[in-house]
């Protein structure tokens, strides 16, 4: 299938239409909201509630027998609180530290929605098909109204965020400060958390518990490489967020047998890879490229100030030298000579060179002025 | 019982102590996630392993496995290491990729294999009896049980043989280094003995799980014992317990073996983490009680010895002057006339001689500044506790 065939199946085919949007909006929301989980060093969070809602969804269908997926969520989103709140329980009453009262919550929560899961299973009349979806995620079974609660929450989250932005911005960064100018830290904090459940409960269906956390750090993870500022890493994190879940559409569309979550998350790794390579200032690429010129530039300094020391003592500034002496020098190369020689601070003759007087100059300044020398 | 029920019992009491072992050192080091990551990302490591051996139960297999295990470590560190993102960033970054990829390449190749993705996670401990080893003619038991067994073997000659250097490194790895133990070696014989349990014990208990069995034994004894000894021995109890107790609940249930071994260790986590003696929910509470109380108490004593002036004691005085309720002033009030500190006379409050000792020795105390000193008075001055 070539690509505009596709685009224009996107447009033409409902389920493909749903899918994409869906994806595209779940993409968005836990990028922005993934943000600040990645800011606040809670990533792991993420994996952690994710787990934890769901026995909340087995809960949800074993007592209103709903196979809704509203209903379902909601059970899902308040078993993830339940989890939220015993972790942050745990971490404060108790000398047990973070990591493992994520992995403990994360695994038993997760063991506990699998043993209802196969009770369900084996109730006698119980029309539990698709409640296994919850655990790797099916993006097919998307229907509008789904998509469209997506959207409403994706709305609502982004007012909130607007409304609140000064808070979560000093809360982030300076919890502290926020607190002794009165800001009511325990309350945005909840709101913050809040709304991280609520988009990682959003994703379950599409994306599955398990890969869920994935959604949630990789699009922030990327955008954090490209800037320093907190509104526009909110905003890359939305579009990364959005073209994984359409990108890993599109490829799990025409595919066979690809699933849809497996496929937006390794389409989100892909691009905190790229990321983390090609970011202009703090990508590894450009900061080994800049470590290699920076060293060059230095070597060639040094070289300088080297011949510098053996012409100092010489009447004539230009009288020549052998090349040969040099030789004992580290750090002296002959790529490094022919680079003086094009910046005309040295004059080659034979075996021999001998500095110019621009040279000569430059040399006697070159710890003065180091930071303009090129 | 039968003998099928007896085995399925052994292998997950074997399957439990493998890995209570190993994860009270990782709760200890801090490194309880690194289970959850190993879990996951030995996904791809087992679909390649298995094209490789095409047999699920080849110790070849496992051993492709738990390299893949530690070579997740290696990555996370190496993403930590470029200070790109934070540390447990680099955790989630890297499995749920793993993870997905190992998804895609069963349901692209390994499709009409015994390898499902629900058998790796979930597990089925059910059916491990029927998958036997035998010598010859004769039957030599489940192969999941020689297969835990010997990684438990392992595991308990590599802790005895290596405790001194574990117990050293893992609470004071600068002491460690300096006395000639490398960090190194023992944090990645460490993670590779995690991987190994990890994926000798997916056939049983499916991978989450383990990390179930890894950190709630451990996290559950940690809140009881500050002993690394006792503590590994509490975390094996609670291991082998909630085991035998999770199958009985899941033959109850019909349910899934090992989410019902997972929702015992919960359970027992949350008894733990609610009665434990000295850090449990209620003795922290109980606790924060009391220090409030005495602080209140000794508040109300150097009040009292800073005015010498008759309506300043006043009982009635008193409530609205330190703004206490008046509930609370009571029973600071009785508190205090129940440790000999003070006297009542005509509503009139008066420090006792032994009140007086008391609250110069307190001043002494804040004015030198050693707050820890306060818990040594109170021992010694108190009858009664807040």
């Amino acid at each position: 299938m070539g690509i505009i065939e596709y685009i224009q199946l996107v447009f033409s085919d409902y389920t493909l239409r749903t899918i994409t949007l869906g994806t595209a909006i779940l993409g968005a929301v836990t990028g922005m909201l993934g943000s600040f989980a990645v800011l606040r060093k809670q990533s792991l969070l993420g994996d952690a509630i994710s787990h934890a809602a769901l026995p909340g969804i087995a809960l949800a269908f074993l007592l209103t027998g709903a196979k809704d997926s509203n209903v379902l969520l909601i059970g899902a989103l308040i078993s993830g609180l339940i989890g939220t709140l015993w972790i942050r329980g745990i971490t404060r009453r108790t000398h047990l530290k973070s990591d493992t009262a994520l992995g403990l919550i994360l695994s038993i929560f997760f063991g506990f929605g699998i043993l209802l899961l196969t009770y369900i299973q084996k109730l006698p009349d119980a029309n539990q098909a698709g409640l296994d979806k919850y655990l790797f995620g099916q993006a097919a079974t998307l229907v509008e109204s789904d998509v469209w609660l997506m959207a409403l929450v994706t709305g609502l989250s982004l007012v909130v965020l607007l409304l609140f932005w000064k808070e979560f911005k000093i809360l982030l960064f300076d919890k502290d400060y926020a607190q002794t100018l009165g800001f009511n830290t325990k309350f945005i904090d909840f709101l913050i958390t809040t709304f991280i459940v609520l988009a990682i409960v959003l994703g379950l269906q599409t994306v599955g518990v398990i890969l869920m956390s994935a959604m949630l750090l990789a699009p922030a993870a990327a955008a954090r490489q490209w800037t320093n500022s907190l509104g526009m890493m909110v905003f890359l994190a939305a579009i990364f967020g959005a073209s994984a879940g359409v990108f890993g559409t599109a490829i799990s569309a025409t595919q066979n047998n690809l699933s849809t979550g497996p496929v937006i998350v390794l389409v989100a790794s892909v691009f905190v890879l790229v990321s983390f390579i090609f970011s202009p200032n703090r990508g590894l690429l450009f900061k080994r490229i800049r470590l290699i010129k920076n060293r060059n530039d230095l070597e060639l300094q040094k070289t300088l100030s080297f011949m510098y020391h053996i012409v100092e003592d010489h009447d004539d500034i230009s009288h020549p030298h052998a090349i040969r002496i040099l030789n004992n020098f580290r750090g002296y190369s002959r790529k490094g000579l022919r680079k003086l020689v094009d910046k005309n601070y040295v004059k080659l003759e034979g075996d021999m060179w001998r500095m110019t007087p621009k040279g000569f100059a430059v040399a006697k300044n070159l710890y003065n002025q180091n930071g303009k020398n090129d | 019982m039968t003998d099928a029920q007896i085995e399925i019992q052994l292998i997950a009491s074997l399957v439990a102590v493998a890995c209570a072992i190993p994860g009270t050192f990782l709760v200890l080091r801090k490194m309880a996630m690194i289970s959850d990551a190993i879990s996951h990302s030995i996904l791809p490591g087992l679909v390649v392993g298995f094209f490789l051996t095409q047999d699920l139960n080849s110790p070849w297999l496992i051993l492709f496995a738990a390299i893949t295990g530690v070579l997740t470590v290696v990555l996370v560190e190496k993403i930590q290491q470029t200070k790109l993102v934070k540390e447990d960033t680099a955790i989630g970054l890297v499995f749920p990729a793993l993870f997905s990829i190992g998804v895609i390449m069963i349901a692209q190749y390994a499709n009409d294999v015994h390898l499902d993705v629900d058998a790796v996670l979930l597990g089925e401990l059910a059916f491990a009896p029927f998958d036997r080893v035998y010598y010859g003619d004769m039957d030599l038991g489940p192969k999941s049980l020689w297969v835990i067994g010997s990684i438990l073997v392992l595991t308990l000659i590599l802790l005895f043989a290596f405790f001194k250097e574990l117990k050293m490194s893992t609470f004071d790895a600068g002491l460690a280094t300096s006395l000639g133990f490398s960090p190194i070696v023992i944090h990645y014989g460490l993670m590779s003995v995690a991987s190994v349990t990890t994926v000798g014990a997916f056939d049983a208990v499916g991978a989450i799980l383990v990390v179930a069995l890894m950190i709630a034994p451990a996290a559950s004894a940690y809140l009881l014992t500050t002993n690394l000894k006792k503590m590994i021995g509490l975390a094996c109890f609670f291991g082998v317990f909630s085991a035998i107790s999770g199958y009985w609940m899941a033959n109850i249930l019909d349910a899934s073996i090992a989410g019902s071994i997972a929702t015992m260790l919960g359970l027992v986590f949350l008894m733990v983490y609610l009665f434990a003696p000295s850090k449990g929910f209620f003795a922290v509470l109980y606790r924060e009680k009391q220090q409030r109380r005495e602080v209140s108490l000794i508040t109300f004593l150097l009040h009292l010895k800073n005015h010498i002036e008759i309506e300043e004691r006043h009982v009635n005085h008193l409530n609205e002057h330190i703004n206490w309720q008046k509930v609370r002033s009571k029973t600071i009030l009785s508190l205090a006339q129940k440790n000999n500190m003070i006297s009542i006379s005509n509503d009139v409050v008066s420090l006792t001689e032994k009140g007086e000792e008391f609250t110069s020795k307190a001043i002494e105390y804040i004015l030198t500044n050693e707050d820890s000193l306060i818990e040594d008075m109170k021992e010694d001055f108190f009858l009664f506790r807040g």
